[in-house]
Order: C-alpha cells, then structure tokens, then sequence
C-alpha cells in the first residue's frame, strides 16, 4: 500500500516549549486518518508541518514521497486543506471564491468552469452561486470551504476540526460528503476532538495529547484495547453515586466533572441496583472512543 | 537554507495581481471619481490659487510644476496606503494570505504579486492625474506619457517600503508613525512645492537619499518637457529602494505568517 504522508521524528518547538515531541506518521493512500487529541495537544501545528506552511524544529517529512518543505509547493499543488476557521474571500461571491483560488493553483479557466459547477452541485451551492460571503451561514461557509479545498482535485484533503460548530444536519451533510471522497479514492486526513465523527470517519486514528501520540489504531480496536465492553454512565447525588457504585464489586469507577463512569465486562447487577435508587439518572451503554479517549487524556479525578 | 536563497519571481505572483484587479473591478465607479477628483482639487486650488502669485518655476508655468510633484507624490500615497493598509487588511483579519498559503503559492509570490499590483494601481491613478493636468493644460508633450512607466517604478519602490510596515505592524495604527515620520516630510521636502534648490544647502544634501526626490526629477521634465538628467541614477534609487524593501519584506513577513 502507498504511504501518502510519512513523518518520522517530528519535533515542534515556539521559542522553547515544544507542541510536537517527536512523533511519527505514516498514512496510507485511500484511507480516512484521523488525529484526535485535546485542544492544545498539537494537532494543528501536526497539520502545518506537514503542509511546509510552518519550519519544523526537528525531524523528517515526506508527502507523496516529495521532501517537506523543499518540495511544498508540489505537495501543496497536490492538496486540498479545510481550515480550522473559514477565511474565505469576503470581496467575492460564492463562485468567484472558487474562481479565484483555483487561479492559485494555475487551473486554466475552461477546467474550471466545470469543475466550479461540479463543486457547487457537490456541497449543495448551487443556487447561491452568485451569494456574497457576508449572507452565508456558518454551515454554507464551512461547505463553500470544503467546495475550495476541492478545486484543484487533490489526492490528499487535509481537514482541521471541519464540523467545529455546526448544527447537526450540516455535520451529517458533511460527514457523507466526506465518506463520498474516500469512496472516490482520496485520503483523508483530519482533526477533530469530536469522538462520533472519528468513530464513523476514520479507519485509523492517532490519540495525541501534549505534543506526543499516546494510542494508534483502528477506533473499534481501540474501543475493544482500552474499554470495557460495558459503561455506566450516573448523575445525581455525589455520595449515594460513589456508595451504589462502590458496591457493585469488580470494574472500573472514574468521576469527569458531575458524571461518574463505570467500566464493566457484565453491567446487569449494577444496573438492577440503579433502578431502585430515585435520587440518581443513569444511562447504560456500550463503550465507545469517547471513553477512551477520556481513559488517556482525561485528568479526571481516578478513584 | 530555503530562506537565504533570493526570491525568484514565479508567474504565481499574478494570480494575486490578478484576484485585487477583479476586487478593484468591482469598485471601479468610487475609486475612479475618487481617482479624478482629489488631484482636481489640488491642481485647480493651490496650482490656479498659488499660481497666480508664483507665475513660473524653474521655467515652467506652476501649474505645470505643481502638476509633476503631485503625480509623484500621489504616486507615493497610492502604494504606500495599499501596500499598508490593503494589504494588512488581507494578511491579517481577513486571512486572505493564510489561505493562499495553503495553495503553490509562498509568502514570496503573494508580496510581489501585491508590488505589481500597487504599481498598477499608481498607473491608474497617475492616468487621471495626468489627464487632469492635460485638461487644465499643464502638459505640454506627448513626451508626458512616458510618466506611466515611471508611475509603475515608484508603485514599486514605495510599495516594497510600505510592505516592511505591514509585515512589522502590530496594528492599523502603526501605520500613522511610518505617515507621520516617513512620508509626510518626504512629501514636504522632495521638491513637490518648491525646488530642492531653494533648501538648506546641508539638508539639499541629506534630500537626495529620499525616493520621492528621484521621482520628481524623472517626471517633472516629461510632464515640462525639458530634456531629463541622471536618468539612470534616478531610475536605480527607485529601483533600489522596492527591491530591498521586497526582500526585507519578504523575510519579515515569512517570520510572521509562517510559525
């Protein structure tokens, strides 16, 4: 298989405190990978480094087999990016956006045309073609973006937090949109720390938290390595919560904020228990990324 | 080392030429009234006002005189407002650069793009200055209109300047200290009103480091049409001063945009 992106070493310094330790990548052709971490754990700065749009401190890049950043015009050429925050062109309309940016990547406009159309159609724009940037919605915005990061029908799409604030139909749309570029071949490669858009998205993730990567794998491996198959999620009064909990015998307890989380291979007993205490809310669940996510990141107060 | 190396120019550059001429396209109406009228208002009242008590000026009627300077001068104000004041609108709130560096282009592109597009700017507006000046009869050759490419040259030099501002410019109002300190005195002291030749023998001295003076000298005698002298010296301050400030630019403003 194709190594689209490779990383080895990767090191990240502003001024003297480090926000990439020395990480490695390797992101196969074709694929939806994922990098999830906690604000601050250095996955935007990842991105920019491997784009040659920020001077690593350390390490080696490869993208398409090309050098970073001798070769980050070529790469760049070759990818699309969605950004973190929209910065569309705000003196154009929704088409001339389009228009415009493929202009960067030298497309002659005859290509573009089509492809412009195409785009539109793809991300539903259509009818708001020739719509200032001021009069979109925050949903338009974040699709026109995508529709952007398209022009150039790169290999490699390279997405930062791309459903960050959307209401939930935008972020189905998108997330079906993105399941469509996959399906047509590309990779994907994307951040969030929204744990349902990594599980449905991705075929492999990277936990990363302070600039390290903590976990790699598959999101269901991972859930299946890190999690009990069965969790009990419990509000309500602090101590009755810890005493039902407590007595329930083997398994895992933790407390994140006013939720306490219990990790369990067989939650029957417990569940029977919860049923007769009124004072609590419970919901029973099989485990997911979240909770693994919070079982490494997470500076949850550990019973 | 990528950034030791000279920036070499790459027709990249035009797609940003070319994206704030479609902008520019856009506003054309204001811009050209506006483009009209300011140097209207000069020439009629301090070119007719002052001078019908100057009369003539190293040879020349005033309004001629005053004519000359005003298209240097403008051509100053033209780049320097757009290569602080656009530009930093498009490199900073509006993160126009931060997307355009997402595509082929580098930081080098996008700034000589900008350059070449402030030029073109100062050729637009010196156009209307000078059909102004035609109008009220202070051009007196056709030989005036190799003013244009002189205009594209001092585009470029006061751009590349205005460019080091930008990319050091904590904020808008940065900008009123390179204003104040910078092109206000040069405005006042490179031979827009009044000879150089009638200052401070010392400071007639110091003048000839200013850029706007070397302006000057190239289109007063084109729009005189009286014979052009130092031609080349003229044409390599111009040209000196744009390409170090592209360069020190360009160094300043990858620090910036490249973290």
């Amino acid at each position: 298989m194709n190594t689209v992106v490779q990383a080895r070493g990767l090191l990240k310094k502003f001024r003297e405190r480090a926000v990439v330790r020395g990480i490695d990548l390797d992101i196969p052709a074709g694929r939806c990978f994922g990098l999830l971490g906690p604000n601050g754990a250095g996955k935007t700065t990842t991105l920019r480094l491997l784009l040659g749009q920020s001077p690593v401190s350390g390490g080696e890049i490869r993208v398409f087999g090309l050098p970073i950043p001798q070769a980050g015009r070529a790469v760049r050429a070759r990818t699309g990016v969605v950004p973190q925050a929209d910065n569309l062109d705000p003196d154009f309309t929704v088409a001339e956006n389009l228009r415009i940016y493929g202009g960067y990547f030298g497309i002659p406009g005859g290509t573009l045309d089509g492809r412009i159309r195409d785009l539109l159609a793809f991300v539903d724009l259509a009818d708001r073609a020739d719509a200032r940037i001021a009069t979109l919605s925050g949903g338009m915005k974040r699709r026109l973006t995508i529709a952007r990061a398209l022009v150039n029908d790169p290999e490699l799409v390279v997405l930062d937090e791309p459903t960050t604030g959307l209401d939930p139909q935008v972020r189905h749309m998108i997330w079906g949109r993105l399941r469509d570029l996959r399906q047509a071949g590309k990779t994907l490669l994307l951040t969030t720390h929204y744990m349902e858009e990594a599980e449905r998205l991705c075929d492999e993730l990277i936990i990363m938290d302070q600039g390290r990567i903590l976990e790699q794998g598959a999101p269901a491996a991972l859930v299946r390595k890190h999690a009990e198959p069965e969790v009990i999620e419990v509000r309500g009064e602090e101590r009755l919560a810890r005493q039902s909990l407590a007595s329930a015998g083997e398994g895992r307890f933790e407390a994140v904020g006013d939720t306490y989380y219990y990790y369990t291979r067989d939650a029957r007993a417990v569940v029977k228990q919860l049923e007769g205490m009124p004072g609590l809310t419970f919901l029973h669940r099989p485990a997911n990324l979240e909770d693994v996510f919070l079982k490494l990141t997470g500076r949850e107060l550990r019973e | 080392m990528a950034t030791l190396l000279l920036p070499r120019f790459r027709g990249a550059a035009l797609a940003v030429w070319r994206r704030n001429t479609l902008v520019w396209r856009k506003l054309m109406l204001p811009s050209i009234f506006i483009n009209f009228g300011e140097p209207l208002l000069y020439l009629l009242g301090l070119g007719y006002g002052l001078g019908m008590f100057i009369g003539e000026m190293m040879h020349m009627p005033y309004l001629t005189f005053l004519a000359s300077g005003i298209l240097a001068s403008s051509a100053m104000n033209t780049a320097s407002f757009e290569a602080m004041f656009s530009v930093y609108t498009r490199m900073i709130p509006q993160k126009t650069y931060e997307a355009i560096l997402a595509t082929p282009l580098e930081v080098q592109d996008i700034l000589a793009g900008e350059m070449l597009w402030c030029a073109t700017k100062c050729v637009i507006s010196g156009s209307a200055i000078l059909a102004v000046a035609a109008l009220l009869g202070a051009v007196h050759t056709w030989q005036a209109l190799w003013v244009l490419p002189v205009l594209f040259l001092i585009g470029l030099c006061f751009s590349g300047l205005g460019l080091i501002m930008t990319a050091l410019a904590p904020g808008y109002d940065f900008f009123n200290y390179y204003v104040t300190i910078v092109l206000t005195p040069m405005f006042i002291l490179s031979g827009v009103f009044y000879p150089v030749s009638s200052l401070p023998a010392a400071l007639q001295a110091m003048v000839q480091v200013l850029p706007l003076v070397h302006a000057v000298d190239l289109i007063r005698p084109l729009v005189a049409g009286l014979p052009l002298t130092h031609v080349a010296l003229h044409l390599a301050v111009l040209a000196g001063y744009g390409a170090a400030g592209y360069l020190i630019a360009v160094r300043l403003a990858r620090r910036r945009l490249l973290v």
